[in-house]
Formats: structure tokens, C-alpha cells, sequence
């Protein structure tokens, strides 16, 4: 069905009891052209791409729950393109332009709003390594602002400038970046990949790979059954290295898990996404007028989908050190997803060593504002055997060649980046 | 979470900074390229029973091996870790 002014009102008209189901809850068939394992965000965006860019429409998406249960629907639904890095830059520009016409593309309302992500500073030092980052988006035809502390005087001026010992200085901000309504995403890929007659299989747990004579991966072991496949990609990040583990690769990436919280409905307050400079702690409102937010992961490895409370008092913390009035603010409710953390904190788009075996994986916790862009170049991967330019650099080779993406300098330690 | 050092009883997560799977092992000096790659990139990434390294940084600053498993963070042994300072306090 086609979404619209007209639709909704006829609707509205009849009481919203005419609403149809927005995608096939399709069951599965013998064979497909490409087998997508993971459906999140990223797996049914790579199925939307493979259907509607490269013509590739007998494509199976496979869940082994339901639709938006992992990551897709555990973030704090920020997007963004002010990444620094070669590799990085020009991906998440990629698909901050996939954002701002998914809506249109997909005829789904994401509630894609782009509501400005500030970052703040707080320091001489960072606001010139600010500063830096700013004038590397900017040469790349990005948008990016630096602000001094008397223009956030009038743009927020709740926050705390005069904090002892990190005061607010000013902020480098994007406009172009805010959120989107995650779950959405997830519902509008699903809609508009199912009418193009992609297949959408959910409680199907893959558990093992179908190999030829010569080791290709020619299908996939299900709990619905044997399913076979041209191509199969893996889009699981937080499980990749246990679906991995099933074609007999080990990867560099370790799973751990990363808390996000909700505040009870305020009145509207934070006008976008801010995020503190000085620790670690990320804050936007979510339309009903709660405070989304979140921080750093807990640091262990973990696939429990909880977190502990270390962490939870250090990002809450962090939020009394930028804006104390939210003190009185009571948490709402707070969750845990796992994330893929790499090597290097960037993700990897490759084929594997494994023939006919492609994986997006090593997402860390960037994984909701790469959706569209993602899922594009991962079907350019999959529908014409080569790398796309914007995705060219992560490789899985990468780290064995010494080319990492390590936007925050830390080494081969996952839990710091 | 909470972890019982060996040497100053249960205490909580807070104290602790974790370092990583226990397994691999530094490869000897001309062990070569590929070697040094898989002890410092690749992972094993265990759903379930893992042997790990953390620090006691808020307590007695002992590295410890921690057996936990990472499916429900049930920890089943604690023991100092050998060769740090906490060997020393044992011996």
C-alpha cells in the first residue's frame, strides 16, 4: 500500500481499522539469489538496495527473531557524518545522503529529523583538534559549524558553562545531523524491500553453512530448514563472530555491551543532539519528551544484552556535568544491545576468505546512523563483486596490512573505542 | 557484577578495568608476521565460559583470571594472574 495525506485520511475516516499489514511475513522457499543473514537494519537495507538499485529481487532476508529486535531497535537513533578519517568521512556523508531521501525512497514515515548534533568542548586543545575535525568535514562538502561559547549562551542556555573543572567553551556542530525514529527504519525498509519481493523470514536461526567440493558457500542450515543461496551475507553485528565461527573464521572483533537509557517525558528542552566532550555522554529528546540517552560500552566482553551499574553512574555523571538541571529528571527505563567493537573501531565490508560468504560486520556503536549507507554499498558488494569507493577502505585485510581506521587513536583495544 | 579478589574479598565492578580474553599468548620474538597479527587482531569472541585478565585498580592493583561466563556474567573462579604483582603476594 502507497502511504500518504489521502490514505491517512481515509483511515482516519473509518476509525484506523483499514491499516494492512506493511510487509509479507514471508516463509521460505528452496533457493535464493542472495541470502541475507540478519534482519536489522543493515540486512534489510542491503536487501532494499540489492532489489531496487541493482535489480537483484530473489533475495531472502533471515531473522532468527523478529524483525528490529537486536541493535536496529536498542540505539539512541542518532545520525551524523562528522567522522575525520579517510574511509570514514566519505561513508557516513554517503549516508547521511541516503538519510535525508530514505523517507521519500522507501514511502515510509522514519521521522528522519535533522535537528543538529552538537559536539562540545572544553578545552584550548580540543576545540582546535574541534577545530580540525570541522575543516576536514568542510573540505569534503560537508557541513560543519564552530561555535564559541556565546553562541551556545543563546542557543542553550541551560548548560553548565561555568563547570569547574570542564567548562563549556563552545562546540562543533553539524545541522545536517539529529535522529530518526529506529524502529521505523527497520518497518520502512521491510515495506518497501517486501514489495519488490524481497522475502522476509523471521524465528529462522541460521545454524550452519551449506559448503560445495571446493568449500563455497552454497545455502545456509536454518531452524526452518535447509535454504540455498548464490551468495550469502552476513549482516549480524553483535553476533558476527558466532555466525562466523560456523564457515571456520575467527574475526577481529569482540562483542561487548553498550547501555542506553530513557528519562520520564519532559517538556521539550534539548532542541538536538549534544554530546560532552570531557567524558563520555550523548543526550537528545525523543518527540513524546523524553530524554534519550547514552555513553560509553561497559568495557567487558558480553552477548547478555544488560549492562551494569558502574557505567550507568558514570553517564549519568556525565549528564549533571553539562546540564545539572536534569538532576530531578527520574530514569525511565535503560537497556543494553551488543555491539560488534573491531580492532580498530571502524567496521568491515569484504568478502571473506570463504567463497560466496560476505560480511558487514565491526559496527561498534555506529551502527544506527550507517543503516542506509551500509546497505548500500554492502548490495553493490553483493550484486557486483567489487568494493564500493565510499566503502573501499574497510577492508578485512586491513589490520594485517596496518591500513586501520582508528578514529580515536586507541590501538588494538576494542573496549576503548 | 562484583568480583571476589582473591586478596581483598567482593567488591564492586567499579574497581576493576578489563583487559581481554586470557588466551592468547605473546608469540616469541621470531615468531613472524602472521603470528604477532592473530595474538594482537583476531579473537575468539566466546559466548559462554571465558578466561579473562582484569585489574584490581581500586583495591590491591593485582592483575587477576577471572573464568566468567559472557552469556549471563556468572563468574565461576577468580585467581590471581601469574607473573603480575599478585604472584608475588602469593608466593
Amino acid at each position: 500500500m502507497k502511504y500518504s495525506i489521502f490514505s491517512l485520511a481515509r483511515a482516519a475516516l473509518s476509525g484506523h481499522k483499514t491499516w494492512q499489514r506493511t510487509w509479507r511475513d514471508a516463509t521460505p522457499k528452496d533457493h535464493y539469489d542472495v541470502v541475507i543473514i540478519g534482519g536489522g537494519g543493515h540486512g534489510l537495507a542491503t536487501a532494499w538496495f540489492l532489489a531496487s538499485e541493482f535489480g537483484i529481487r530473489n533475495v531472502a532476508v533471515l531473522e532468527k527473531g523478529w524483525i528490529g529486535s537486536g541493535n536496529a531497535g536498542r540505539n539512541t537513533t542518532i545520525i551524523r557524518s562528522n567522522y575525520g578519517l579517510p574511509g570514514n568521512t566519505g561513508f557516513y556523508e554517503l549516508s547521511m545522503k541516503l538519510w535525508e531521501r530514505m523517507e521519500q525512497d522507501l514511502n515510509y514515515n522514519a521521522m528522519v529529523s535533522q535537528r543538529g548534533v552538537l559536539n562540545l568542548y572544553h578545552s584550548d586543545g580540543q576545540r582546535d583538534a574541534y577545530a580540525r575535525r570541522g575543516n576536514t568535514m568542510r573540505i569534503n562538502g560537508i557541513d560543519a559549524e564552530l561555535l564559541d561559547q556565546a553562541a551556545l549562551k543563546k542557543m542553550l542556555p541551560f548548560l553548565n558553562f561555568d563547570h569547574a573543572r570542564f567548562p563549556v567553551q563552545g562546540g562543533l556542530l553539524q545541522r545536517r545531523g539529529g535522529t530518526a525514529r529506529h524502529d521505523a527504519v527497520v518497518w520502512g525498509y521491510a515495506h518497501a524491500a517486501s514489495a519488490l519481493g524481497v522475502d522476509i523470514i523471521q524465528n529462522c536461526e541460521v545454524t550452519g553453512f551449506v559448503r560445495d567440493a571446493h568449500g563455497k558457500v552454497t545455502g545456509v542450515e536454518t531452524s526452518r530448514g535447509r535454504i540455498g543461496a548464490g551468495k550469502v551475507g552476513m549482516a549480524v553485528a553483535g553476533s558476527s563472530s558466532r555466525v562466523a565461527a560456523m564457515a571456520g573464521m575467527r574475526l577481529p572483533i569482540e562483542s561487548h555491551v553498550l547501555q542506553a537509557f530513557v528519562s520520564e517525558a519532559i517538556k521539550p528542552l534539548i532542541p538536538g543532539v549534544m554530546t560532552f566532550g570531557a567524558g563520555h555522554f550523548y543526550v537528545s529528546q525523543s518527540d513524546k519528551g523524553g530524554l534519550v540517552f547514552g555513553g560509553d560500552i561497559d568495557g567487558y566482553n558480553s552477548y547478555a544484552q544488560r549492562g551494569n551499574l558502574p557505567v550507568m553512574e558514570d553517564v549519568c555523571e556525565g549528564g549533571m556535568a553539562i546540564i545539572p538541571m536534569i538532576g530531578r529528571v527520574r530514569l525511565l527505563r535503560q537497556w543494553g544491545g551488543i555491539m560488534d567493537m573491531s580492532m580498530d573501531g571502524s567496521p568491515i565490508i569484504d568478502r571473506t576468505p570463504v567463497d560466496g560468504l560476505y560480511l558487514n560486520a565491526g559496527w561498534c556503536y555506529g551502527g544506527f546512523k550507517a543503516t542506509p549507507g551500509s546497505g548500500f554499498v554492502f548490495a553493490h558488494l553483493l550484486a557486483r563483486d567489487e568494493m564500493h569507493k565510499e566503502a573501499a577502505l574497510f577492508r578485512l585485510d586491513r589490520f594485517q596490512r596496518g591500513a586501520m581506521i582508528d578514529e580515536k587513536g586507541q590501538g588494538a583495544q576494542p573496549n576503548l573505542h | 557484577m562484583r568480583i571476589v579478589c582473591p586478596f581483598c574479598g567482593e567488591r564492586e565492578l567499579g574497581e576493576f578495568t578489563y583487559l581481554g580474553d586470557a588466551k592468547p599468548q605473546r608469540p616469541a620474538a621470531d615468531a613472524g608476521e602472521d603470528a604477532v597479527y592473530d595474538y594482537v587482531y583476531m579473537r575468539d569472541n566466546i559466548a559462554g565460559v571465558m578466561s579473562e585478565n582484569w585489574y584490581h585498580g581500586g583495591g590491591c592493583r593485582s592483575w587477576l583470571k577471572v573464568t566468567r561466563n559472557t552469556l549471563t556474567h556468572e563468574i565461576s573462579a577468580v585467581e590471581a594472574a601469574a607473573g603480575a604483582g599478585a604472584a608475588k603476594v602469593g608466593a
